[in-house]
């Protein structure tokens, strides 16, 4: 049987001050590298979240993202009469969209960030059911009115309701506030594709994209067959939900290879600690650990006992830094987009699954903290640490 | 019986031949046991003396398996220990080897109950027999009433009764004590003393003691004497050197 347990909880408490210095540079790595993890899981959600495994998203062929795209109105049409597109009592689920980039000033700075214009159908709430008014109403069509995002409404000067904005050459009237269930969409400012256009001089026979709602979900296969045989179209066919989560990655990669980089440096550190905690645990113990050795202890159950104390400091260590970042849960923050330049927000996503990887992150440490002091308690001559005072 | 002449037959208890100890200092080759031998059959309590460096601590290490001799064999109820690899020599004492300490060696986050039931955690006992055998041996030296005491609740004569209980709990085949009441008063001198002999009177415990202090040693049914690395008979008598070499 191993060195009972409760020596080591009671040496730690013994000797907490030793211990609270492996605890804190475990605790401040974990909470780094949760508060990371949690930063690119709540971007990647947030872009996901966006996607319906309802929708089909159409963009040209070859394009990596809507704004490098271009859809033409004739193309709309081909699209609007493909197989696998459910239809309303007003035609089609389809939704041609242009996006567009308008410089908006930032509530918290002044300074002008990008925010995404999307010019919609008046269809689209029908589209993109995850969608609703909460505030005033949906714009009308052929009227210079928008409807912003509730996330764009808090973040940017000028997007409250009833307030009047220039964007292009026009005025618009912020006639209502949407709730996109905390997608990409929430940062979004939406109106009239056609009145859009042109207030940025672009031609209102040209779109980046275009959205449809399939019959079923199984329907996007007949959908991008037809659609990607015609020799019309030169168009590529992907469910919306997969075309955002590839829009997510390289945010997300960006996000998690820094604070992977950032968690590692700091883990070095809280390494370097735990070891400095155990050694000197070994050292101040010598005594009683040759006598558990005297007594019949061989050497792998010291160095087990020794292990489960550090890990026992870095599981401690562990949960107090994913309780310190906990609060940030929901805190929302915005970065660029790169794939469209545009500001998106997103909030910070601490799921379980991630609290459990910063413990097992903290645990490795301890391992890596306790492993060779461990080895040292096992290897202490007997006979002369018996003897220590 | 006790005897240092390596005349005894095999059927002692603890069977010492040529024992040869030499630790390097400095690159000087210092001989600290030089051909030793002893007989200690069960039942016996023997008592080593000697001046400082004399070597009985070493003797003690070499006995209880906690150090390896340079040379010559010691033998514990028909087991030679001498070459067993470091995990059997673990195991072995475990089963065979109570010690007692002049400091005491208990572990202090521990309570003296925890302390005592150390050694049975290395058995097969279920929890309640480690219960009946830690209780009992907690009842033989005195502190029943002090099982959940922490080792700074109690003095120091206290700390060495949970160290003899440790010692006895296992029922090991024989006891060492190193200096056992090196740090303690007269009064808890005399009150450990007599629970050692009550040990072997009552219990028919083997003890080997080694200790600096003649009124302890005249405790001990036979004292020896180590005196240039080989052990000498002074009980009652001036010292008789014991030729030792070849004697196997």
């Amino acid at each position: 049987m191993a060195i009972p347990l409760t020596y080591n909880f009671r040496s730690v408490k013994a000797r907490w001050t030793s211990a609270i210095v492996a605890v804190a540079g475990i605790a401040g790595t974990v909470g780094v590298f949760v508060a990371m993890l949690s930063l690119a899981k709540g971007f990647r959600a947030t872009l996901v979240s966006s996607g319906s495994p309802d929708n089909a998203l159409i963009v040209r062929g070859g394009a990596t993202s809507e704004m490098t795209s271009g859809v033409g109105l004739d193309s709309v049409k081909i699209i609007q009469d493909a197989p696998g597109i459910a239809r309303g009592p007003n035609g089609p689920l389809v939704t041609a969209e242009a996006v567009l980039m308008a410089p908006i000033p930032l509530r918290s700075t002044g300074t002008d960030a990008n925010v995404e214009v999307r010019g919609v159908s008046p269809n689209v709430l029908e589209i993109r059911k995850g969608v609703r008014i909460v505030q005033g109403r949906m714009f009308t069509p052929g009227l210079a009115e928008i409807v912003v995002g509730k996330n764009a409404n808090t973040t940017y000067s000028g997007l409250t309701l009833g307030n009047t904005i220039g964007l292009g050459t026009m005025q618009w009237k912020v006639v209502g506030v949407f709730d996109a269930g905390g997608s990409a969409f929430d940062s979004e400012v939406w109106g009239d594709p056609h009145l859009l256009t042109a207030a940025y001089n672009r031609p209102d026979t040209f779109f980046q994209s275009v959205t449809a709602r399939l019959s079923s979900p199984e329907a996007l296969t007949p959908l991008k067959d037809a659609l990607t045989t015609d020799p019309r179209l030169n168009v590529d066919v992907t469910r919306e939900i997969d075309y955002y989560a590839k829009q997510s990655t390289r945010m997300t990669t960006l996000i998690t290879t820094l604070g992977g980089f950032v968690a590692f440096v700091m883990a070095i550190g809280a390494v370097f600690g735990a070891l400095n905690t155990m050694y000197s645990a070994v050292a101040d113990r010598g005594r009683e650990i040759a006598t558990m050795r005297a007594l019949g202890f061989g050497g792998p159950s010291v160095v087990f006992s020794f292990l489960i104390e550090a890990l026992l400091i870095s599981f401690v260590g562990g949960l107090l830094g994913c309780l310190a970042v906990l609060r940030l849960n929901g805190v929302t923050t915005s970065t660029i987009n790169f794939q469209t330049f545009s500001n998106l927000a997103f909030a910070f996503m601490i799921t379980p699954s991630l609290l459990v990887e910063g413990v097992v992150f903290a645990m490795v440490m301890g391992v890596l903290g306790g492993f060779f002091p461990a080895v040292r308690a096992a290897r202490l001559p007997v006979a002369t640490a018996l003897r220590e005072l | 019986m006790i005897r240092v002449d390596g005349s005894s037959d095999s059927q002692s208890l603890i069977r010492v031949r040529g024992l040869n100890k030499t630790y390097s200092r400095g690159g000087e080759k210092i001989q600290v046991l030089q051909g030793l031998n002893l007989d200690v059959d069960k039942g016996d309590f023997v008592a080593f003396m000697g001046p400082s460096g004399s070597g009985k601590t070493t003797l003690l290490n070499l006995l209880g398996g906690l150090d390896v001799p340079s040379a010559g064999s010691i033998t514990v109820a028909g087991d030679e220990i001498t070459h067993m690899s470091g995990s059997k020599l673990t195991q072995w004492r475990a089963r065979h080897v109570g010690f007692i300490f002049q400091m005491y060696n208990l572990i202090p986050v521990l309570t003296a109950y925890q302390n005592v039931e150390l050694p049975l955690l290395l058995t097969k006992l279920s929890g309640s027999d480690r219960r009946k055998h830690v209780e009992t041996a907690l009842a033989v030296v005195g502190l029943a009433d002090r099982m959940q005491h922490y080792p700074r609740q109690l003095s120091g004569g206290q700390e060495q009764r949970v160290t003899i209980a440790r010692a006895i709990v296992s029922d090991p085949t024989f006891l060492l004590c190193d200096e056992p009441t090196g740090d303690l008063d007269r009064k808890s001198a005399d009150e450990i003393m007599a629970l050692i002999e009550e040990l072997v009177n009552r219990y028919g415990k083997t003890v080997l003691m080694v200790t600096h202090d003649p009124v302890v040693a005249a405790r001990a049914h036979t004292t020896l004497h180590l005196e240039k690395g080989l052990l000498v008979e002074g009980k009652g008598s001036s010292p008789q050197s014991v030729l030792a070499g070849g004697a196997a």
